[in-house]
């Protein structure tokens, strides 16, 4: 029943979206990845989700604001039951942060892949801002998952920030290759670099 | 008022039936062949695009089978379908910004439903001024009362020509339907004439552009249309539709006037999107249908050709 609904969230999403998919190399991934993704409006989690081929998409955990997706026992049931996410408070103090971030090494752990957003929050469009430091520590805790920027072009527009219906667009998703964490790397340089991967992917 | 009309499988229709299927065959086959022989790249991408273009034919052909089988309600939704995507594609391409938004959800979610159910609902005297006055009044006003007047008459005056041309017109093709006061069928065969003539010449434009194109009409605004592919393929559509002339209740004389309009119209609709995609930097208006594009790059002959076509019969044959 909910492979059913989740088919049909993934249509409805496709119909307002018309999402043209481009990927850099072999596949979109390779066994387990960390998709990082700009954030531009509430529709990028349910639009990545839903250009995912169906395998992949099963395995993976966006991560979703919790004061967004559990406002409403729909929103709810979207969040847990259709995309299995993993929600987060976005503004938490320190010891919360760590256990969250706990919540996410736990989910990679289980073999699960993970779509998250290192901007923190929804940015204007016309900027990618600076990447907050979750990426970093994911990427230092277990090396060896491959992360896989993913630029998500024109969907600020379809739902700007404080709409709640879609005014149906075209528009871009472009998965890059993957990168991972140097050795040494520092974590500024290493989010820098994150950053500027995903900002090269839209001129493509 | 008849809610619906199965289009009745006469003779004549069985045979044109027929026909439509046996070109799709001979077209797939053609493909095949060259498949086969293709020796550079070029031809072989060629080839790539021509078997494309074919597969889309052989999809749109079934569809719109489908849809004219069940009658009026199964045009009136698959027409309604296609204004969704070609409206989708359009405002993709306009400058609107976050003020007109509550106005396109408008436009998405209520006026085009109405406009087809206008359609469905044989209400010729609100479907011909719904958009054109009520809406066109209405949408402005929405978009002011958001408050951002940036660029406000450039934003207003796009969406209201998106909203024109994707759903007012695309709608005259179904509509076609209500022309039928015998409930014999009659309006799907119209609308089966209008598309066979408005898709031909399409093709035939590009066909004979392909063999004998020279001269280019506007190479500033479209660089694969030609003197040689225009004057052609006009001709041989309007040839097309003379023998079509028993689908209509036209004298072959009148149906070949008919067919000339529409491939003029056509030509006409196909080089004034082909400047809106020049203006805004596109080569197409989406990637819905390989080979060929957008929908709206499959449609932009007929959303200029349906109204005038609609009009003239009514005009002239009116029911």
């Amino acid at each position: 029943m909910t492979t059913l609904l989740a088919r049909l969230i993934a249509l409805l999403a496709r119909i307002a979206s018309g999402p043209a998919v481009r990927v850099a190399g072999d596949g979109v991934c390779q066994g387990q990845c960390i998709f990082y993704a700009n954030h531009t409006s509430h529709l990028d989690v349910v639009v990545l989700w839903a250009v995912l081929p169906g395998a992949l998409r099963q395995r993976t955990r966006p991560v979703a604001a919790r004061d967004y997706w559990e406002k409403s026992a729909l929103r709810r049931f979207a969040a847990t039951r259709i995309f299995n996410a993993v929600l987060v408070d976005r503004d938490g103090n320190l010891a919360a942060l760590r256990q969250q971030l706990d919540q996410l090494i736990a989910a990679l752990d289980d073999g699960a892949s993970l779509i998250i957003f290192p901007e923190g929050t929804r940015g204007s469009g016309d900027e990618v801002a600076s990447f907050r430091p979750g990426l970093h520590f994911l990427a230092r805790q277990r090396p060896d998952v491959a992360l896989v920027p993913v630029n998500l072009h024109n969907l600020g527009r379809i739902m700007p920030k404080g709409e709640f219906a879609p005014a149906p667009q075209l528009s871009r998703v472009t998965f890059g290759a993957p990168l991972y964490l140097e050795p040494k790397e520092g974590k500024d340089a290493f989010l820098e670099r994150a950053r500027a991967a995903l900002i090269a992917l839209d001129a493509a | 008022m008849t809610i619906t009309n199965p289009l009745p499988m006469d003779p004549g229709l069985q045979a044109l039936g027929g026909g439509i299927l046996a070109v799709l065959v001979i077209a797939t086959v053609v493909g095949e062949m060259l498949a086969r022989r293709a020796s550079s790249d070029a031809a072989r991408a060629a080839i790539r695009n021509l078997k494309d273009r074919v597969r889309a034919w052989w999809v749109m052909c079934a569809v719109l089978a489908l849809a004219l089988l069940t009658g009026r309600t199964g045009a009136a939704l698959l027409f309604m379908g296609v204004s969704f995507l070609a409206l989708r594609e359009f405002v993709t391409l306009a400058p609107t910004r976050h003020g007109d938004h509550r106005a396109l959800l408008w436009i998405f979610f209520v006026v085009t439903p109405v406009q087809y159910w206008l359609v469905w609902r044989d209400w010729y005297g609100l479907f011909a001024i719904f958009i054109p006055v009520f809406v066109f009044l209405l949408a402005p006003a929405r978009v002011a009362l958001a408050g951002d007047t940036g660029d406000f008459l450039a934003r207003t005056a796009v969406i209201q020509w998106g909203l024109m041309i994707c759903v007012y017109c695309v709608s005259y093709a179904p509509a076609l339907l209500m022309l039928d006061a015998n409930g014999e069928g009659g309006g799907a065969k119209l609308l089966l004439f209008l598309l066979i003539v408005v898709q031909g010449s399409d093709v035939l434009q590009y066909i004979w552009g392909k063999l004998l194109g020279r001269r280019k009409i506007a190479p500033l605004v479209s660089p694969n249309k030609t003197w040689e592919g225009f004057v052609g393929g006009v001709a041989s559509a309007t040839l097309l539709g003379t023998a079509l002339w028993w689908l209509t209740p036209f004298a072959p004389w009148q149906a070949a006037v008919m067919a000339l309009v529409i491939a003029l119209m056509g030509f006409a609709g196909g080089l004034t999107m082909s400047a809106i995609k020049r203006d805004r930097g596109v080569k197409d208006f989406g990637t819905l249908i390989a080979g060929h594009g957008g929908i709206l790059d499959r449609i932009d002959s007929l959303c200029f050709a349906a109204p005038v076509f609609f009009h003239l019969v009514r005009y002239f044959f009116g029911a």
